[in-house]
């Protein structure tokens, strides 16, 4: 067989845990081989392994059948590899032509030469169907060019070999769309492509072949066509999964959360980012506001849970007006706030795992006493969480928390905040980047929230969740709502167009 | 043995191993001065050097420390407001309008009778505390950057005590401050006599309760809590709900307090310390930014940090005799510092080999390199 990349026996080990564990993963010429697993599972530590950022402790790779050596991300390029990372290494300030030659400028006596190099990126981006502006910058283009970018960045150093590590995370399903026709044009053309991910149906969707990793150990290699979604799930997480959530029909009860004509300035301009925007959550209700990323979302949270000000309009909580109440009369008065970055706001990662856990209540009476703190008591809290919640670590409760993987930081944040058992829980992307096993059991949670009469206000950018999750959909747009829909009544791509401002509901405030 | 393994694999060992490697590099560059200028001479000046303070006997221990007490104190106040994310380089004014009220209540408050003492190192660190507090108000409120404003506030401080000096507690003929009543002097508490007459007092003591407090103020409460969280992640801190405002506020308020204790302690001393009406800020004061760095803000760092550096600046007086220049001494602890500054490297250096040896015994059975770990 012909495989154009091989990695045999890959063993890597970090202080307290085996992230790779005797991991063969063989790639063919031509296919689209998805890489599937949970978090800290090890498919990131393996391709970081292929793209020369670990050596692995054991184990060779191969290319085209012979043995090589990669020290560095350079050498991983000069092998034709090239990876799209999930969040993206572009200089924002810089045009597209200027990011897609950075490194590898051809230069005359030390003057840039950039009309060849355009001729070049013009003529891929041509070949390929990646369309992009090659004298944009980067910040003005949306997230879909700029992982067009990304991809011809790759195509300009001739990589035959092209990992994509998660890259829908960010996007719109039209986006999505394109991306998945333009990974086919590329497997056409004989690149190969490694597919990092943890959705099933896009694997279902554009790959050829698929390999499971399952807490660091190789599970299987398979046909994508011979197998099922259910098959796959059960593989990566060694257990049967609920794909979808399975509730009841929402008993509503009083107004828990309304806001009423609320405004909010942008930091950096006058412009207000969300307009005059009112609306409601019950009590019992899964209320989800969707939205394309920068559409005001972030701000309306801001507002809502007071990191930033408003500038006009109010904010009730049970009937009482906190629209200028502070952070913490806020969270005592019954609100939680699961944070959109969890490295910005959620999480203090010089401390302790425990410290983190008790972030909104070291202050109560159980964990403390005269102002001095009590460990025994915040140590045996952190460990109920680290158990009911199953956060993994290395060092447990003392385990510092910048050296956990992404997806157990999430779940600290979680357990955190719905072990507030609050009134109003405000969260905003819950899940993102977590595998399917923690997503079912995130997405159980807040609706066990919801059956106990708590009101949830979910922000997402992933469709599914919206329409798996919520029993009402608001969809936002340039920070005004557009919409306000039943999920089981509207279609994904009803959906899509409210989002993207195609389509707008008259009666929607 | 397991624990200190334990010990050894724990990152406050690379720690302390870089702190002390800096030191190693920065006095062997000593030497190399040394060297260079006086080959015939170095050897025996350096060993002069590391023999430093304890080359007098008890008497020289007791000098070290006694030299040490302020430092002590500098070191604290810088690392304290390191920890909450601020760089006080405004010790040394703190220190100084600290050491003016304590020489003030010294001279003119006789009539408070013994407790004169207390209430003139309460008042150093109450004047401390104020001038500290001026640049985190400032911070605080209107955001100005607090190591500008701190060194404002340092030659504000300098020339203002200057004045006051001049016109309250003046002693014309020496161009400097009063004698301070005998009531005002700080105890020995015998310290003075088991260190065979040196200038070693109370403040010795009362440095050591305050590593002691600052130590459980950052590591063992709520207030602690907050304050580091603030210095590691403002923005966390806000959304957990803290008052990041007070907190800055209150981190330089107490960080002025432990420079203006400093003052207190070294002009209270029955040595006759004297403030001169010279343009010169407090030497002491800024002393505390390098006993931060090389105690890594860890008051018990601090402590030794701050004991090590008046060891070797004792053992540079010595230097004379060997036809140096004491100054040499300056040079010294400017490289450590220097070099402690490179701790992070050589931190991550530790890492790397002690990950080498880690390497060695991947041939193991993962399960038993995890026994061995703990």
């Amino acid at each position: 067989m012909d495989y154009v990349i091989e990695m045999l026996g890959i063993t890597k080990s970090f202080p307290g845990i085996l992230a790779n564990d005797n991991i063969s993963l063989q790639l063919r010429r031509g296919e689209i081989h998805a890489l599937l697993g949970e978090n800290g599972a090890g498919k990131s530590t393996l391709m970081s392994i292929l793209f020369g950022l670990y050596k692995p402790d054991k184990g060779i790779i191969k290319k085209n059948g012979k043995e090589i050596q990669i020290s560095n991300p350079n050498d991983a390029n000069d092998y034709g590899i090239g990876m799209v990372h999930q969040h993206f290494k572009l200089v924002h300030n810089f045009t597209v032509l200027e990011n897609i030659i950075m490194g590898v400028e051809t230069t005359r006596r030390g003057f840039l030469k950039l009309d060849e190099a355009r001729k070049k990126v013009v003529d891929l981006s041509h070949k390929y169907n990646l369309f992009i502006d090659p004298d944009a910058l980067i910040s003005d283009i949306t997230v879909g060019m700029q992982q067009r970018v990304e991809i011809i960045k790759m195509l300009y150093r001739d990589n035959e070999i092209l990992i994509f590590d998660e890259p829908t995370a960010m996007l719109t399903p039209q986006e999505i769309k394109e991306l998945m026709n333009i990974m086919r044009d590329l497997a056409k053309e004989g690149k190969s492509i490694l597919f990092i991910t943890h959705k099933l149906d896009e694997i279902k969707q554009v790959a050829d072949r698929c390999t499971v990793l399952q807490k660091g150990k190789y599970i299987d290699t398979l046909d994508v066509a011979d197998t099922s979604k259910e098959k796959f799930s059960e593989l990566m997480v060694g257990r049967k999964i609920e794909f979808t959530v399975i509730k009841d029909k929402a008993k509503t009860g009083n107004v828990v959360l309304s806001v009423k004509n609320l405004t909010v300035k942008s930091k950096h301009s006058e412009k207000p980012v969300v307009k005059n925007v009112s609306f409601n959550v019950k009590a019992g209700e899964v209320v989800c506001l969707a939205g394309i990323d920068g559409n005001g979302q972030s701000e309306l949270v801001y507002a809502i849970t007071g990191l930033e000000k408003v500038t006009a309009g109010a904010i009730e909580l049970n009937g009482k007006d906190i629209t200028k109440s502070s952070i913490r009369r806020k969270s005592n008065s019954g609100m939680s706030h699961i944070p959109e970055d969890r490295h910005k706001h959620g999480l203090i990662l010089e401390y302790s795992l425990a410290k983190n856990l008790v972030l909104q209540s070291y202050y109560k009476k159980e964990f403390q006493t005269y102002g001095f703190l009590r460990f025994k008591e915040i140590t045996k809290y952190a460990n109920k969480l680290i158990e009911q919640f199953d956060i993994r670590s290395g060092q447990g409760a003392k385990t510092l928390t910048r050296s956990m993987s992404g997806g157990n930081q999430q779940k600290a944040i979680v357990a955190r905040e719905i072990d507030k058992d609050p009134e109003l829980l405000v969260a905003v992307q819950p899940t993102r980047g977590l595998d399917v096993g923690a997503i079912e059991y995130i997405h159980k949670q807040l609706v066990k929230q919801r059956d106990k009469n708590k009101a949830i206000f979910l922000v997402s950018l992933e469709l599914e969740e919206v329409m798996n999750v919520s029993d009402r959909i608001l969809v936002i747009y340039e920070g005004e709502i557009v919409a306000d829909l039943d999920p089981k009544s509207v279609t994904m791509e009803d959906l899509g167009l409210y989002m993207s401002g195609a389509k707008r509901e008259e009666k929607a405030v | 043995m397991n624990r200190l393994k334990k010990w050894v694999n724990s990152p406050r060992f690379s720690d302390v191993v870089a702190s002390v490697g800096a030191i190693i590099v920065g006095l062997i560059f000593g030497l190399v001065i040394l060297l260079i200028t006086n080959a015939q001479q170095a050897f025996p000046a350096f060993f002069t050097i590391l023999k430093g303070g304890f080359s007098g006997g008890a008497k020289g221990i007791g000098e070290v420390l006694y030299m040490a007490t302020p430092l002590i104190l500098t070191g604290l106040s810088v690392g304290f407001a390191f920890k909450t994310g601020l760089f006080n380089i405004g010790a040394s004014g703190q220190l100084i309008v600290g050491g003016f009220v304590a020489i003030l209540v010294g001279v003119k408050g006789e009539a408070l009778g013994s407790y004169q003492w207390i209430v003139a190192f309460l008042g150093a660190m109450a004047a401390g505390a104020v001038w500290a507090a001026v640049p985190g108000i400032l911070k605080a409120v209107f955001n100005v950057h607090e190591v500008i404003s701190s060194i404002m506030m340092n030659y504000i401080g300098m020339y203002l005590v200057n004045m006051l000096v001049v016109e309250m507690v003046y002693d014309k003929l020496k161009n400097q401050s009063l004698i301070i009543k005998e009531t005002a002097e700080l105890p020995t508490w015998g310290l003075d006599k088991i260190t065979q007459g040196s200038g070693l007092n109370a403040g010795f003591l009362i440095a050591i309760l305050f590593v002691i407090i600052t130590y459980i103020i950052l590591n063992k409460t709520v207030f602690g809590y907050e304050l580091i969280a603030c210095g590691h992640n403002p923005e966390a801190s806000k959304y957990a709900g803290i008052k990041a405002k007070r907190n800055i506020v209150l981190a330089m308020v107490i960080a002025g307090a432990l420079a203006g204790a400093a003052g207190a302690l070294m002009y209270l001393a029955s040595t006759g310390k004297h403030i001169r009406v010279v343009d010169v800020l407090a030497n002491e004061g800024f002393m505390g930014i390098p006993i931060a760095l090389l105690g890594l803000s860890n008051p018990i760092g601090v402590f030794f940090a701050a004991i090590f550096i008046a060891y070797i600046t004792i053992g540079g007086f010595y230097m004379q005799l060997f036809d140096f220049v004491p100054e040499i001494i300056d040079i010294m602890i400017a490289s450590i510092i220097y070099f402690s500054a490179f701790a992070l490297i050589a931190k991550n250096l530790i890492a790397y080999i002690l990950k080498r040896q880690k390497k060695k015994e991947k041939d193991k059975p993962i399960e038993e390199v995890k026994e061995a770990k703990k």
